[in-house]
């Protein structure tokens, strides 16, 4: 049977690029609102999904030519190496250290270490979830 | 951090850099980077003779751990630096003669390099700690590269059995050491040894100190090859030879002798380790001599003579502990046992060494190391004959060579315990000169083996596969050092007296040792009772050796099957049998038969503690009014989940399933957690696409004729039955407040102190960060296990083996 997936193609295609925004969005917000990197890598992983759903696997590491199994592996990595950090400055592992800071058009920001931490938690969320499906996916 | 530890440190850190050199300078040997250290070392630590002859110390401290009293302490003494210069100076010689002895093209040389290093630092930390935590995470560290070094041709079956037998051995003894180490601790609130025997007096009264002893005991002698724990060494052998010479001779296996030597000022009072350790290095003195003769593999009776030697040695530090009961005498002559032990060690590595080197000539030369095809060399190898005589004969004991003048101590000692009236010493004590002159006796035979058997006789060019000659200059240098050290040794013993073997002493026996100890050793004491036996030894020694083929039999009275290494293998076996049995009966690969017993155990084991504690309560108060989105959503998860069951296909079954995940997500919602809320719409999403995906990609189970689920009482009982307790704990959970929230103090300081004003998300990677690490550290591993699972399985392994 020649399934018809003209609409959900359509569909994603502009989705796929919400959903990426909106998880981006709701990771960089997340010290202040509902978000952070464990929901932010999901919501990226649901977009990925999305595409896979629409189109099928090869299409997809095609557009997306990443190995998530690295991904897991820079994720880990960026998170060590920020709880690590605080140990090259004589402090406890994991000290937290944030500024708040005026930047032109974006206005008070504020920088925390934990968001490079979150960026790692980020990471390893969609290369676990993307690697556990593409495999599942791709076995006969 | 001092010089000291950079010293310890150094070998770690050049192994990070070997394979770097390896691929960058490939032209060149990496030998030749990695023996530079060494011999810087070697010089370092030479440095420090002066400053201990004098019976000073050095010690060097690098805070680990301090909360736990644990610090990188280095102290070198006579002791320490005895091993230290063993260490470095044969490591270099060793890594000197790998140079020529491993080719280039063909080996593995970063990995060789890499683990030769690793355990040269460990064991120069094993040797210099004053810590024992410390020194036992260094003494894992050599069993570690042991094992590692002896299954380096790991291709070979034989390796990895070796491999393995040593790691399990070293590492059962390890752990027992280990255990000693806590209770000494314990004992004397200190894991410092130079505080330990501080106060030996006090801790020989605890009622752990028996205890503590027999396990460091056991340590030692797994890592000496004590019988009857001697069988890994034989295993070991495996290794490629400068391996052999440098770990399962002149180091490694020495670390348990360094261990009681170290040990002796804290234990040695008492009866249990003067018998203990004098009685193993005697047994293991005579088991090892007497099986080394009956081996045909050259290494093979090197290592049953290594056994044995350093059963020798223990034997002697185990009399020397019979001087502490005799300070009194002036002239102590038990302290000659302590004397002999460092002498003879030192003896040991250098002939020990060089025939290692030389069966390693030999093995490169001939392509065998078998000496029923090996004979007459001589004229094709002078060299090497050379030093195989001298070492050899040193082994056996004859002069003018090192190994006479620790013999004929050896002997001595063994004859003056017949003077000594403790332990019930005036019973036993005449097994003492006995076993030590029989064990001489077949010490002489197989050293005669040894230097005979390849050299002389026939040459039977057909057995051989390759044409033997002369090996090249560079394989011949440090045989040739050694060689010269044993006869040097031999002829100016002093030469070592007062700068080495003093310092040496007295760190064993801190408490006999003065200003006006000397060390003295001659070769001519006139005709005592030693020179006679070994007299008696050389007759005796040779008339056997010549009818050697005679009494061969004897050795077929053990049958193999009621040997130690058939316990050992049968053991391991049985061990391998029930663990896959025990595995076959609880994994059967059914996932319904595994939720059934986690849900049976879950049940049974919370009710049954709601039960006895009583905990379950009820308390209506503080509930929430019930309004009318709670009543839907609630019917609406209570819908879906019952129309799971009977839900046709699978299909809808997950659908439906998705449902109630979702109605779930509502209820967050309603109660104001919108980051709960997101997360589990989102996951609620993935893995209704992962489940569908997987139907997508897995067409065979998507057209088999679905199983209708059929209705079973056990099922339905289990699953009201995890129902019904997961409400009861819910309601006591909300009911039965023992202690404030911890909520409050999160919502105060999530702004003060981590600048957040999500406290979700603040808990999540500042509060509780170190758990989000350890998630994501088992979420990767739990991928990478879904992945090689799947992956690993369709490319299909075969076992070469």
């Amino acid at each position: 049977m020649k399934q018809n997936d003209l609409i959900l193609q359509t569909v994603t295609k502009v989705a796929a690029f919400v959903i990426l925004l909106f998880a981006v969005a709701i990771f960089l917000g997340g010290h202040y609102s509902p978000g952070g990197g464990f929901v932010g890598g999901l919501m990226t992983s649901a977009a990925i999904v999305l595409l896979l759903l629409a189109y099928d696997i090869k299409t997809v590491t095609k557009i997306l030519p990443i190995d998530y199994k690295l991904m897991i592996g820079s994720g880990l990595f960026i998170s060590s190496l920020t709880v690590a950090g605080g140990l090259v400055f004589g402090v406890p592992l994991m000290t937290h250290v944030y500024r708040y800071i005026d930047l032109p058009i974006l206005g008070h920001i504020s920088l925390h270490t934990a968001v490079l931490f979150d960026l790692g938690v980020y990471l390893v969320v969609v290369g676990v979830t993307m690697t556990i499906i593409q495999t599942i996916g791709e076995s006969e | 951090m001092s010089l000291l530890h950079w010293a310890v440190l150094s070998p770690f850190l050049l192994a990070i850099i070997v394979p770097f050199l390896y691929k960058l300078f490939r032209q060149i040997h990496t030998g030749w980077f990695v023996l530079i250290l060494p011999v810087l070392l070697f010089t370092y630590f030479s440095r420090f003779i002066s400053l201990t002859k004098q019976g000073e110390v050095i010690t060097e401290r690098a805070t680990w751990i301090p909360s736990l009293g644990i610090h990188v302490d280095f102290y070198l003494d006579g002791l320490g630096l005895l091993f230290a210069l063993l260490i470095t100076g044969i490591g270099s010689l060793v890594i000197l003669y790998s140079i020529f002895y491993l080719s280039k093209v063909k080996e593995k040389l970063n990995q060789f390099y890499v683990f030769l290093l690793l355990f040269m630092g460990a064991m120069l930390g094993v040797v210099l700690s004053d810590n024992l935590i410390v020194l036992y995470s260094f003494w894992e560290f050599t069993s570690l590269s042991s094992f590692l070094l002896i299954g380096y041709w790991n291709e070979r079956e034989r390796s990895r059995y070796g491999a393995q037998k040593s790691l399990l051995i070293t590492v059962f003894g390890g752990l027992s050491l280990l255990g000693g180490i806590i209770l000494l601790s314990i004992m004397g609130n200190t894991f410092s040894i130079r505080e330990l025997i501080s106060q030996s007096g006090e801790l020989m009264d605890h009622p752990l100190f028996t205890p503590a002893l027999l396990l460091v005991l056991l340590g030692a002698f797994t890592k000496s090859a004590q019988f009857p724990f001697h069988i890994w060494l034989p295993d070991a052998m495996e290794a490629p030879t400068p391996v052999s010479a440098y770990l399962h001779s002149a180091t490694m296996v020495k670390a348990g002798i360094y261990l009681v030597a170290r040990l002796s000022p804290v234990f040695a009072e008492s009866g249990v380790w003067f018998w203990c350790v004098s009685i193993a290095g005697l047994i293991t003195l005579f088991w090892g001599s007497f099986s080394a003769v009956k081996q045909t593999d050259l290494k093979g009776i090197l290592a049953f003579s290594t056994i044995s030697q350093l059963g020798l040695i223990m034997s002697l530090l185990g009399l020397g502990a019979a001087a502490l009961h005799y300070d009194t005498l002036g002239e102590n002559i038990y302290l000659a046992a302590t004397v002999a032990a460092v002498f003879h060690l030192i003896n040991h590595a250098t002939f020990k060494g060089s025939l290692f080197m030389v069966a390693g000539i030999i093995d490169h030369e001939t392509g065998t190391r078998d000496i029923r095809k090996l004979g007459g060399l001589m004229q094709l190898m002078p060299i090497t004959f050379t030093v195989a005589v001298i070492g050899a004969f040193s082994m056996a004991g004859l002069p003018p060579f090192n190994g006479f003048l620790s013999k004929e101590m050896f002997l001595a000692s063994m004859v003056n315990v017949l003077e000594l009236d403790i332990f019930n010493m005036e019973t036993w004590g005449v097994l003492f000169p006995v076993l030590a002159w029989v064990a001489s006796v077949f010490t002489f035979i197989y050293s005669m083996i040894v230097v005979l058997k390849p050299f002389t006789g026939k040459l039977q060019l057909h057995l051989l596969e390759k044409k033997p000659h002369e090996a090249p200059i560079g394989m011949l240098i440090s045989p040739i050092i050694l060689a010269t050290l044993v006869i040097v040794f031999g002829i100016f013993p002093n030469l070592l007296s007062s700068s080495i073997i003093k310092p040496a002493v007295a760190s064993i026996q801190p408490n006999l040792v003065d200003s006006n100890f000397q060390v003295h050793i001659a070769f001519w004491h006139g005709f005592s009772p030693e020179l006679w036996m070994t007299i008696g030894i050389i007759v005796i020694g040779i008339i056997l050796y010549k009818t050697f083929p005679k009494w061969k039999r004897i050795y077929q009275w053990l049958p193999e099957r009621f040997s130690l290494n058939a316990l050992y293998d049968n053991g391991l076996n049985a061990l391998e049998r029930s663990a896959s049995s025990v595995m076959k009966f609880l994994m059967t690969g059914s996932i319904r038969t595994y939720l059934l017993s986690i849900f049976l155990f879950f049940i049974l084991s919370l009710g049954f503690a709601l039960y006895w504690k009583d905990a379950f309560k009820l308390d209506t108060g503080n509930f929430a009014p019930i309004g009318l989105y709670e009543m839907v959503l609630a019917a609406i998860i209570v819908i879906g989940s019952i129309s799971i069951l009977f839900a046709k296909s699978r299909l809808t079954s997950i659908i439906l399933l998705g449902a109630v995940g979702y109605t779930v997500s509502l209820f967050f919602v309603l109660f104001r957690a919108p980051d709960l809320a997101l997360t589990q719409l989102v996951i609620e999403t993935i893995s209704v696409a992962l489940f569908l995906l997987c139907f997508f990609h897995l067409p065979l189970l998507a057209s088999r004729k679905e199983e209708r689920m059929t209705f079973r009482l056990n099922n339905a009982l289990i699953s009201i039955g995890v129902g019904t307790i997961v409400t009861l704990i819910a309601l006591s959970a909300h009911s039965n407040k023992l202690f404030d929230s911890i909520s409050s103090y999160y919502l105060e300081n999530a702004y003060k102190e981590a600048g957040g004003k999500n406290v979700v998300n603040v808990i999540l990677v500042d509060f509780r960060g170190l758990d989000t690490m350890f998630e994501i550290s088992v979420l990767s591993i739990a991928a990478l296990g879904i992945f090689a699972m799947i992956k690993l399985r369709l490319t299909g392994r075969k076992d070469k083996s």
